[in-house]
């Protein structure tokens, strides 16, 4: 199908994007790499009156080092993200996750930012940003917030983000030396939504994980943490008990809801075998 | 309100001015403005890859990009990819191989290939089926095409070309 008629306009300064913003009162869209957007204009799911083109908003590019802290930009590709030596280096776990997204020429244009921003309970920057303990900043008509991932996130599509804001960039802790991390996800094909998502951060002393992050994707109506999960496993020794243990406390502490064609029965079942493969992982 | 919008871009070299609806695609823009036909319209949605091209030097589904949104880009389709001999030895290698049948995945297929063999030069089969698996195709069961691209891998690491299966004259 053909989009319905729209007008576009594409400010060079971040103050001109929030005016436009403002005066487009909700009916106005943002663009950035726009590759969730064009397909829901394409079929007509979205019929904004104007998108609000942000790829010229130089505060919004980058990746960069802000003492022990991470800035990336809300424009910044998956593709930066997947060949970024700073991400690498810094954020690991944001590497090995980027492969998963899509495929390169989806990559190659969509955002850091759209996808935290969009909220949706399948993709990986959420869960990403979650695990990593990312804090959003955001720009609005009364000037910049900051808030936690943790409460970034509300419900299916939804954030924290009012209409007249834009996202501008995130910051998270580097990881330090003895960090360890896990990135998995069930598909049924390369680039498919995941059924059960997995990323996972701690920090490792032997076989001793603590200061967990067990973030799963897929399986509710927003990214969540396994917080009992992580309990029994932060600054324990782990073996085939206690990580059988940790297993049984995420499969019935995460909700999961159904999709299309997975039941809430086989999410259970896989959120315990990621979680499995996680901590193994993360020890050896 | 008009909603037209002047644009100016490079499409395979050339520097093109329009006035267009914003509405209007990219693809949409070079199949229809452009008449350049090897981009193929098949989802509209970005899950085949038929509409594959490439904006300042990357690949992009070009049912997910709008034609305004290239306003100041360099944009190359197969045909400005195929005249330049970027793909020569990738379109060689898929004559070998059969790795085609209707054709309509081609063009694509090609351009993704060939980023492929930019980025990961030392990529293995499976790496090269994870990537590919962006574009869809209906008709050879995806072997050849994998099949092919793995010959360039190779050929290039040893500093070769692909033969061409039909002699230019």
């Amino acid at each position: 199908m053909k989009a319905a008629a729209f007008d576009y306009v594409k400010p060079k300064v971040l103050h001109d994007a929030l005016s436009l913003l403002a005066e487009a009162g909700g009916d106005a869209q943002l663009i950035a790499g726009g590759q969730t957007l064009l397909a829901t204009l394409n079929m007509r799911l979205s019929e904004p009156s104007i998108l609000i083109d942000i790829t010229d908003l130089a505060e919004l590019k980058g990746i960069t080092l802000v003492g022990d802290q991470l800035r990336i930009g809300a424009l910044v590709t998956h593709t930066e993200i997947e060949d970024s030596e700073l991400i690498a280096k810094h954020a690991p776990l944001l590497k090995a996750a980027a492969p998963h997204i899509a495929h390169r020429a989806i990559r190659n244009l969509g955002t850091w930012g759209g996808s935290l921003a969009y909220g949706d309970p399948a993709a990986e920057w959420p869960a990403c940003s979650l695990a990593m303990r990312a804090t959003m900043i955001i720009q609005g008509p009364s000037g910049e917030r900051r808030i936690s991932a943790k409460d970034f996130f509300i419900d299916l599509y939804t954030t924290s983000l009012e209409p007249d804001e834009i996202l501008v960039a995130t910051e998270m802790p580097i990881a330090t030396s003895g960090a360890v991390f896990y990135f998995h996800e069930l598909a049924r094909r390369h680039g498919d939504y995941a059924v059960v998502g997995l990323a996972a951060v701690a920090q490792k002393q032997g076989d001793i994980l603590s200061n967990c992050a067990f973030t799963f994707f897929s399986v509710s109506s927003k990214p969540v943490m396994a917080i009992k999960a992580q309990d029994l496993v932060n600054g324990k020794k782990l073996d085939e008990e206690s990580i059988g243990k940790a297993v049984l406390a995420a499969r019935e502490e995460i909700e999961a809801m159904a999709d299309l064609t997975n039941s809430e029965q086989v999410k259970e079942h896989l959120i315990g075998v990621l979680l499995e493969r996680g901590l193994k992982h993360m020890l050896a | 309100m008009s909603l037209k919008k002047q644009i100016s871009m490079t499409v395979n070299g050339i520097l093109v001015n329009a006035e267009i609806e914003p509405r209007k695609h990219l693809v949409d823009f070079l199949r229809e403005d452009l008449h350049l036909k090897g981009p193929h319209l098949g989802c509209e949605q970005g899950a085949c890859g038929a509409c594959t091209v490439k904006v300042n030097g990357q690949i992009i589904r070009g049912c997910l990009f709008l034609a305004v949104q290239a306003n100041g880009a360099a944009v190359e389709t197969i045909e400005g990819l195929t005249k330049s001999g970027a793909l020569a030895d990738l379109q060689e290698s898929f004559m070998r191989r059969n790795a085609m049948q209707c054709g309509f995945c081609s063009s694509g297929m090609l351009l993704a290939a060939a980023e492929l063999i930019e980025k990961q030069p030392k990529a293995t089969r499976e790496q090269v089926r994870e990537w590919i698996s962006g574009n869809y195709c209906r008709c050879t069961g995806y072997h050849s095409i994998v099949d092919a691209i793995i010959d360039v891998l190779e050929a290039r690491a040893k500093g070769q070309k692909i033969k061409p299966v039909v002699a230019h004259v």
